[in-house]
């Protein structure tokens, strides 16, 4: 049991694509997101939560991802790639969020 | 001082004519309500013209995206006045809104293609900006009631998504 988790441990090191990344949660509040800016990791999944009676959706600036998010409900995004992701709400624009991902 | 003279301004745009009452009385929560519901009814009926007119993608997604926002915002208020026990009552300003709507959606329907596309949008960007200019200056101010109070703010944040996704939208169209 021990040994197995030494192991997990060694392949996240190693940045195995099974190592199990860490939730990131972002809460959806009165058209805001909560907190605005995350840092993260590559392997770390993210999760909005929407508190608002109405749809929202994370979608990247440069169009890298589109996470619809219903209203009451959640959206879920594994990150893959190292950079900065700026992104917004299609359906409401003057939400802004951003990714940074290392 | 520019508060009330924005409010002045807009109150004579909004009621172009009518008046509520004497000039500078407040609506009531009960007016306040059947403004601010017949303007999301509004725009849901132009967003239906817009659905069954429109061929560009664009347009048609923005559409939707009012029907489903203002059907919500609507719901939430009809559960609220239930609630709270009022029945929303019919004013000059929810007249005059209503008779520049079926004005404005009469001339939209007479567009087609492109050029129905532009004046869609365009008129959503200047619909939205004269609804939240209203929510700021009259609506939210002048609500008794914290709930509805409460309810008009978050009204007014989404709202003013939609003028920016509009402006977005009319800009694109250009
Ligand atoms: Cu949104």
């Amino acid at each position: 049991m021990r040994h197995a988790l030494l192991l997990a441990a060694a392949a996240c090191i190693a940045g195995n694509e099974a190592c199990a990344g860490e939730v990131i949660k972002i809460k959806i509040d009165q058209l805001a997101y909560a907190p605005a800016s995350v840092t993260a990791h590559v392997g770390d999944t993210v999760e909005w939560k929407n508190a608002d009676f109405i749809a929202h959706t994370a979608t990247s600036i440069e169009g890298r991802f589109d996470v619809m998010i219903p209203a009451g409900g959640t959206g879920r995004l594994e990150l893959k790639k190292v950079g900065s992701f700026p992104y917004t709400c299609r359906f409401h624009p003057n939400m802004k969020g951003e990714l940074q991902v290392m | 001082m520019g508060i009330v003279k924005t409010c002045a301004a807009f109150a004579a745009f909004l009621l172009a004519g009518g008046s509520a009452g004497a000039q500078g009385a407040k609506p009531t929560d009960p007016q306040i309500a059947h403004i601010a519901y017949t303007a999301g009814v509004i725009d849901i009926e132009a967003a239906k013209l817009a659905l069954g007119k429109s061929k560009n993608k664009e347009v048609i997604a923005f559409a939707k995206d009012m029907v489903r926002d203002h059907t919500a915002v609507n719901q939430k208020a009809l559960a609220l006045v239930k609630k709270l026990n009022v029945t929303p009552e019919d004013n000059d300003t929810s007249r005059s809104l209503a008779q520049k709507a079926d004005e404005e959606r009469a001339t939209l329907s007479k567009l087609r293609g492109p050029a129905f596309d532009k004046a869609y949008a365009e008129n959503e960007v200047a619909y939205h900006k004269t609804v939240n200019g209203a929510l700021e200056t009259m609506l939210i101010p002048d609500a008794s009631n914290p709930e509805l109070k409460d309810l008009l703010s978050t009204g007014l944040k989404i709202f003013q998504g939609h003028q920016e996704h509009a402006e977005h939208l009319a800009e694109a169209l250009k």
